[in-house]
């Protein structure tokens, strides 16, 4: 037989052991080796902290008790695992994106970095671990106690038996997780040696099951027929609890902070993940694949009374199995061991990190430079936490008398830890989740869950009181613990469950709905929920007023000295800065502030780099401020540019109406010393003449005729320059008065003719269409009379054509008329073209009886008239066309 | 967000199709995990009374949970091996728009 103090000894080597195998792998993680570490076997194998000693011993007590419904209890997790596309694929990416350290870490880092949350979160977990690890310590005494037992010479004290095994965990907890403060807080050694533990206790388990079916049923035919026949041999299920168990452990599975640890912290590679989707769930299946059999076989050979939690202990031991037994209690202990190491170790960095951390430093002063080795105060508070946490599971195991059921112990902690759920869950999936309303649904949640299921386990009379039981808090019969609301006849444990997790949903999802989250919550919340198309960190910070030298010293403090110093080399050489220190740009501080996450949380990490970067550390709401600002800014430069280009518009009139300027004034000398030479050659000839008559004596009549007649046609001519440019000028300065009459176009034109035929030389053959001309027109008929004979008169002087021809057209188009004059002369060559319609410009130099004034006049007559004259040059002559106005035409219509 | 590129096309060629349709497999087998496993609820029970029909054996029920769980198992290691198992993470990206 062996006894108690064998079996210490043989732990104490097994955990040696462990130690070793922890040492050298991380040994060979830090020599760069450990590749091997990280595969997807030893991934699989730690999410195995999910099978704690509940696991190992409990189940066979559950089944015992009731049947089947201790799979539920994988159930669950297997159909996570299978679903992975769903939800622990996002998790483990926003948990490797955003560094997250814990469960309060990543809920607080999604709800706008809130430290009140992580601390609810963190308070929240202890309290719903503390009865799990209760449950450890309880195990591992219950099992040391067994092999006690027979011997008889010293009964085994429980309560200082579970002392010293909550110390020796503890201190197995502090050697192998703060060993140093990993930057990804992760724990290579740890994994590996709780993947051979996880190796371990499956071994145990199927070990002990082979025996029971081959070895004492006979085989696995008799096995099924010992079970029918046995007292859990019918179907007798609770068919709520049934589904209730089967979703809270799935609940548990994805907010159990040790399994957060395992599944996202220690997660090295998504891959890993994908395999684990199908191989943890084996693992699962041959952890409960002989706990029915074993169950049974247990019943059956034991005597009753007999602890059903133990059956896996004590049919061995009684078949005179002691290997197989020792075997098996090495499995149990690994089982609470590891579960213990973990759970407290994410426990720790919570503690730590969320409360003790913030606490010290504020205690520091603010913008106080930060004095003392950070690494060495965060080692010491995770130390303590860890002691402090396993001495809480400790109280807690002496206070519960350590008699109730292991598996209703497990159920009240999944319950507890799952009503984290639908606040990641809420802020994974929906971006309008916010602190408060977290914050609300936790608080709600938590708080049923005390009065419900947490504080009714103590029994009744314990805590609550047994008039509580009966009647409800404070008397209010719908205030009882196991039946809110007056709803009786649930099981308890599903009571519970839906009530907590209903109310706590509401309350999230209510406060939410009613609460404008703030800004640094919604960019966080679009990261979590959006965090497969981008994982860039939020920007917040302006660097200007952190020196680097602080930076690096607070790195140091947390990362340690050469880490820190590594860190900054490479951002140094990534930016091309000589030397260590390189710039403290916002991409680098948002870089720093990642990986101090890694080690303190994201909150106390936020809160470290703002204290250095002090009154310049910007917040979102200050980027936010600075947004609308530029915003205003961009707002008043699009104005001024408005305004500019107006400017820039104006200044170009103002050049063009300069050029114009300056081009009117050349044309305005041009027309001055034009008009001069005009006046001067007709005044030179009459003061030239007129002299001769008066000087010259002896002047025949027939002379003095010729002179006067000659000073009389210059008079005549500079008379009608005068009256030309009187005209002109007139009409250029708009002073004309217009009177209007009614006439046709017709008798217009014939008057035109006339007038013109009258004074010219008459040998023009002018042809018309008098059938076109019968249009009414009102307008200045006057005027438009001018204009023809204008026209008429320049055919008549300029046409040159043997037998010249002017051909006279009206032409109506979409109502307006035109007049077209074409005769038969030289066409007027391409340059002069454009000048034509100029004051004084003459196409030929032997003109001498116009001044040029012809069709400028005619210009500005049409254009005050409303309409225009254009000329047209063809190959056999010259075309104008007078435009008459549209409105002129259609008023006399 | 609208995106100014070309839009993706309507139809894939058989390959991405299949892929397509392994994925959907993928997202259904949980459900059809739960479904099957909510199937126990309906078997008759000793809590029933001894009017109601004989309850289920404990044997027939532990072959009926154990059978679903290897078939699930099974079905999410054929769908690992062929949608990831020679594929690197990367590529996942594109599973995203499916």
């Amino acid at each position: 037989m062996t006894s108690v103090n064998q079996l210490i000894g043989v732990s104490l080597g097994y955990v040696i052991f462990l130690f070793a195998i922890a040492y050298l792998a991380e040994r060979a993680a830090q020599r760069g080796k450990g590749g091997w570490l990280r595969s997807p076997l030893v991934y699989t194998l730690s999410l195995s902290i999910y099978c704690t000693a509940w696991t190992f011993y409990g189940a066979v007590g559950y089944a015992a008790r009731s049947g089947m419904e201790f799979v539920t209890i994988y159930l669950g997790p297997s159909l996570v695992m299978i679903g992975w596309w769903w939800a622990l694929r996002k998790l483990v990416r926003i948990g490797r994106a955003q560094r997250a350290t814990s469960v309060a870490d990543l809920i607080s880092a999604r709800y706008g970095k809130s430290n009140l949350l992580a601390i609810v979160v963190t308070i929240m977990a202890v309290i719903g671990v503390t009865p799990y690890i209760a449950l450890q310590l309880q195990s591992v005494t219950l099992s040391l106690s067994i092999f006690s037992e027979p011997g008889g010479d010293a009964p085994l004290n429980q309560l200082i038996a579970g002392f010293w095994v909550a110390f020796g965990l503890a201190i197995f907890t502090v050697l192998f997780g703060t060993r140093n403060l990993n930057a990804n807080e992760r724990h290579d050694g740890v994994v590996i040696a709780i993947a051979v533990e996880a190796v371990v206790k499956l071994i145990a388990l199927l070990a002990v099951g082979i025996f029971v079916v081959w070895g004492v049923a006979g085989g696995l035919a008799p096995m099924m027929e010992q079970i029918d026949a046995s007292p859990i041999g019918a179907w007798d299920m609770d068919r709520s609890r049934w589904v209730a168990l089967t979703a809270l452990s799935a609940a548990a599975f994805l907010a159990l902070p040790r399994m957060f640890q395992v599944m996202v912290v220690e997660n090295e590679d998504e891959r890993h993940l994908q395999i684990a989707s199908w191989a943890f769930p084996v693992y699962l299946l041959l952890m409960s694949l002989f706990v029915v059999p074993i169950a049974v076989v247990g019943l059956d050979l034991m005597p009753a009374g007999s602890n059903p939690d133990l059956f896996v202990l004590t049919v061995p031991l009684a078949q005179g199995q002691v290997g197989l037994a020792t075997l098996s209690f090495l499995g149990g202990f690994s089982s609470a061991t590891s579960m213990v190491i973990v759970a407290t170790l994410a426990l720790s960095t919570m503690v730590s990190n969320h409360v003790v951390m913030p606490v010290w430093l504020n205690l520091q002063g603010p913008g106080a430079q930060v004095s003392g080795d950070v690494r060495n105060v965060v080692i010491l508070s995770r130390r303590a936490s860890i002691l402090m946490i396993i001495g809480l599971g400790y109280l807690y195991y002496r206070f519960s008398g350590g008699g109730s059921a292991l598996a209703a112990m497990g159920l009240i902690s999944f319950a507890g830890v799952a009503q984290f759920l639908p606040v990641m869950m809420g802020g994974i999936f929906w971006r309008g989740a916010t602190r408060w309303g977290a914050l609300a649904g936790l608080c709600v949640g938590f708080s049923v869950w005390v009065f419900c299921s947490l504080l009714p386990s103590f029994g009744p009379g314990a805590v609550l009181s047994v008039a509580t039981f009966d009647t409800g808090l404070f008397g209010l019969s719908w205030l009882r613990p196991q039946a809110l609301f007056g709803i009786s006849g649930l099981d308890p444990t599903v009571h519970a469950i839906v009530w907590s997790i209903t109310l706590n949903t509401t309350a999230f999802v209510i406060v939410s709905l009613f609460i404008f989250p703030g800004p640094l919550e919604r960019l966080q919340g679009a990261q979590f929920v959006n965090v497969f198309d981008h994982s860039t960190q939020a920007r917040g910070w302006d660097a200007a007023l952190a020196t680097s030298e602080d930076l690096l010293i607070m790195t140091q403090r947390i990362l340690g000295a050469t880490e820190a110093l590594d860190l900054f080399r490479a951002e140094a050489a990534r930016q091309g800065v000589q030397g260590h220190l390189p710039e403290p740009t916002p991409g680098f501080l948002q870089q720093l502030e990642r990986e101090l996450t890694g080690s303190v949380g994201a909150a106390t990490a936020h809160a470290m780099i703002s204290q250095l970067v002090g009154g310049a550390s910007v917040s979102v709401q200050d980027l936010m401020a600075v947004a609308d600002e530029s915003a205003q800014i961009l707002e008043y430069s699009n104005q001024l540019e408005a305004k500019s280009a107006e400017l820039s518009r104006t200044a170009g009139k103002l050049r063009e109406a300069n050029a114009k300027l300056t081009a009117l004034s050349v044309q305005k000398d041009a027309f001055l010393s034009q008009i001069s030479h005009e006046l001067r050659t007709p005044m030179t000839s009459i003061r030239s003449f007129s002299e001769i008559l008066r000087d010259t004596d002896g002047l025949g009549q027939v002379e003095k005729t010729k002179y006067a007649s000659i000073i009389h046609g210059e008079a005549i001519r500079l008379t009608r320059l005068l009256d030309d440019l009187l005209d002109l000028s007139v009409l250029e300065n708009g002073q004309v008065n217009l009177n209007f009459e009614t006439g046709t176009l017709s008798s217009v034109l014939e008057k035109a003719i006339l007038t013109a035929q009258a004074s010219g030389t008459g040998a023009l053959d002018i042809r018309r269409r008098h059938l076109d001309e019968a249009v009414t027109l009102t307008t200045d008929l006057d005027r438009l009379t001018q204009v023809f004979i204008n026209l008429i008169t320049n055919a008549q002087k300029y046409c040159q054509a043997e037998q010249p021809r002017l051909v006279i057209e009206v032409r109506q188009e979409d109502g307006a008329i035109a007049v077209v004059f074409s005769d038969n002369g030289m066409p007027i060559p391409p340059a002069a073209r454009a000048l034509i319609f100029e004051k004084f410009a003459r196409i030929s130099d032997n003109d001498e009886a116009g001044a040029g004034l012809g069709l400028a006049i005619c210009r500005e007559i049409m254009t005050r008239l409303g309409g225009e004259i254009s000329f047209l040059g063809g190959p056999s002559g010259n075309a104008f066309t007078v435009h008459l106005p549209t409105q002129a035409a259609l008023a006399a219509q | 967000m609208s995106d100014a590129g070309a839009s993706p096309p309507v139809f894939l060629e058989q390959r991405g199709y299949r892929r397509r349709r392994l994925m959907d497999a993928l997202r259904l087998l949980p459900i059809a995990g739960i479904a099957l496993w909510l199937l126990p609820v309906f078997w008759p029970t000793v809590a029933d009374g001894p009017d109601a029909p004989e309850p289920m054996a404990m044997s027939s029920a532990i072959v009926y949970v154990f059978v679903v769980w290897i078939g699930l198992i099974m079905a999410a290691f054929a769908l690992w091996a062929v949608l990831f198992a020679r594929r690197d993470t990367s590529a996942d990206q594109d599973d995203e728009a499916l």
